[in-house]
């Protein structure tokens, strides 16, 4: 599975280019940009030239990346099998035009579309937290527990997130939740792994300090453990969220019902592949700013590790 | 004579995958109530093993350990450790960090105000009243250090147990918080075991000074009085016929007797 990530989980954590299920390191420095002074009165002319470059490299290149980015397209587009840039924006501004109406089950628009994929997402993903973290605590805490279940995710852990799905339907009896029983397993591993691993490389200054003062197992947890394994827990669950998010789009298109993926699916077979495209790069928004906020969350609670 | 903390032919055996290995060997040990006793010895001569093995960390494996009359059998807060690397929690505030020991030891009994209290009690004791709100990471290695230090001393532990707490400080800053130290014991009057590698850190502060052989199977070599009067000045002792004798013994046992080989 490659997952596409944005420009700022490539720059500043090498560690999440592994496949997405590794465990990696808790996000140290976040895209936290420096701090943009105002422009004093008198600045010097190298302070200046600093700023100029500043801005060319923070604004300048991402937009003429952008720009690239649509050129190539557009030249590839002259080809004729794919529509340009121009059409794919009309087609969008009628896909965006009104975004809640709702003519027939299968009429529905884009703004249904995104939150049944959100919820579906919001849903698996949420269930797999719920089970995962506190799963990733006990093989981290317990050797045994660790090397009990070790066989069971090392075998699972590599299959395609769309095998699940028959099983699913086969048990849930409904589409509709056998994508959800797909996101839940897909999106597990990264969490039980990322907050095992975090458990277990707690530094041992942490752990003696806790049997020094020999405090119950409650006060370890909420006072040492929880803390310590937080940043590489919220790791698991971007990297969590980013399989999801993957994967729903898939497994719609497997299972029909409103939704992004089969949306994709639809269009495909109406044969107006502009639309596709509107949904590959809502999809692709969607998908970046899920990232950012984890990322963010990430940053409230890096109490900068280099003080240990 | 008072007979707080004994320590009575203790060893410790590593088992290793090439057979034992033999870390200590007999150690006998009695430190009197309100005493400072520094183990001092070459790198890997097992003296942090040894205080690893009152604070209850490992276990020994022949002999045992008495501490205030009771036999060592696991870590507890009536043996507080300062350890080398602070080992403060970042997530907390320097405050917090010496309420989670105070908690532990007088929660039970006492009411919050009182723990606050203590709390503040212990960080005025090192003179980082202004830091209680600060984060780790905001503070020097000095203070960090001198936190651990309020941490140990607010649980008020039976023994005090110091593991190179100046190791990875500067000299100054060192010598400012040896200074502390002097002063803090005085008026605590507690009973400390201390690990170093500083031959003056260790003339300085102690009322005995044991040195260890050189592992593997280190012993102790020899045992020093420190017969200095107290309040001791760093100052004043430097030239110090008395002092400088002391220093000298110990320097003799650690570079003439134990020289280590090239490592």
């Amino acid at each position: 599975m490659t997952a596409a990530l944005p420009r700022t989980a490539l720059t500043h954590e090498p560690a999440v280019t592994d496949a997405a299920n590794e465990p990696a390191a808790p996000a140290r420095t976040t895209a936290r940009p420096p701090a943009s002074t105002p422009v004093p009165a008198g600045l010097s002319a190298a302070a200046v030239r600093r700023r100029r470059t500043e801005l060319l490299l923070r604004v300048l290149a991402p937009l003429l990346g952008l720009l690239v980015f649509v050129g190539l397209w557009s030249l590839v587009a002259k080809g004729g099998s794919i529509p340009g840039p121009q059409v794919t924006f009309d087609a969008a501004r009628e896909v965006f035009a009104d975004p809640f109406h709702r003519n027939s089950p299968n009429d529905q628009g884009i703004g249904w579309k995104i939150l049944n994929s959100l919820s579906r997402v919001g849903i698996g993903f949420g269930l797999a937290a719920l089970v995962g973290i506190p799963l990733g605590f006990l093989i981290g805490r317990f050797r045994f527990l660790g090397n009990m279940t070790d066989p069971v995710i090392s075998l699972l852990r590599p299959v395609s997130p769309l095998a699940w799905l028959p099983i699913g339907l086969l048990v849930f009896k409904s589409a509709n939740y056998a994508a959800i029983w797909t996101i839940f397993i897909s999106s597990i591993w990264p969490m039980i792994i990322n907050t095992a691993v975090g458990v277990q490389r707690i530094p041992q200054d942490y752990m003696n300090v806790a049997r020094v003062l020999n405090l119950s197992e409650w006060k370890i947890f909420t006072k040492i453990l929880f803390p310590a394994v937080l940043p590489y827990m919220l790791t698991g669950v971007r990297l969590s969220i980013g399989v999801a998010w993957l994967v729903i789009v898939a497994a719609e298109m497997l299972t029909g019902g409103v939704g992004l993926g089969f949306w994709v699916w639809d269009e495909w077979n109406n044969l107006k592949v502009e639309n596709i495209l509107v949904a590959i790069i809502v999809i692709g928004v969607i998908g970046l700013a899920l990232e950012q906020l984890l990322i963010l969350l990430a940053g409230r609670f890096d109490y900068a590790r280099n003080g240990a | 004579m008072d007979k707080h903390l004994i320590i009575e032919g203790v060893g410790v055996t590593f088992e290793t995958k090439r057979g034992p290995f033999v870390a200590l060997r007999d150690v006998d040990l009695v430190v009197r109530k309100g005493e400072f006793v520094t183990l001092i010895g070459h790198s890997g001569c097992g003296k942090s093993t040894l205080l690893n093995l009152v604070a209850g960390l490992l276990h020994p494996t022949a002999g045992h350990i008495i501490a205030v009359g009771r036999e060592v059998a696991g870590p507890g807060p009536d043996r507080a450790v300062v350890f080398q690397n602070h080992s403060l929690l970042p997530w907390m505030t320097c405050f917090d960090n010496v309420y989670l020991a105070v908690e532990r030891v007088f929660g039970g009994s006492e009411p919050k105000a009182k723990l606050r209290e203590r709390t503040a009690a212990a960080l005025a004791l090192v003179h980082l009243e202004h830091a209680a709100q600060k984060h780790p990471n905001e503070i020097s290695g000095g203070m960090k250090q001198r936190v651990g230090i309020a941490r140990a001393l607010a649980m008020q532990p039976k023994v005090l147990l110091l593991d190179e707490p100046f190791g990875a400080l500067d000299a100054l800053t060192r010598a400012l918080l040896q200074d502390e130290l002097i002063k803090i014991v005085a008026q605590t009057g507690s009973t400390v075991l201390m690990v170093t590698h500083d031959v003056d850190e260790a003339v300085l502060l102690s009322d005995r000074v044991v040195m260890l052989t050189n592992g593997p199977a280190a012993t102790i070599g020899e045992v020093l009085d420190i017969d200095l009067p107290r309040p001791r000045d760093r100052l004043a002792l430097a030239n110090d016929a008395r002092y400088m004798a002391c220093r000298s013994a110990v320097l003799a046992f650690l570079y003439q007797k134990q020289m280590k080989q090239a490592a």
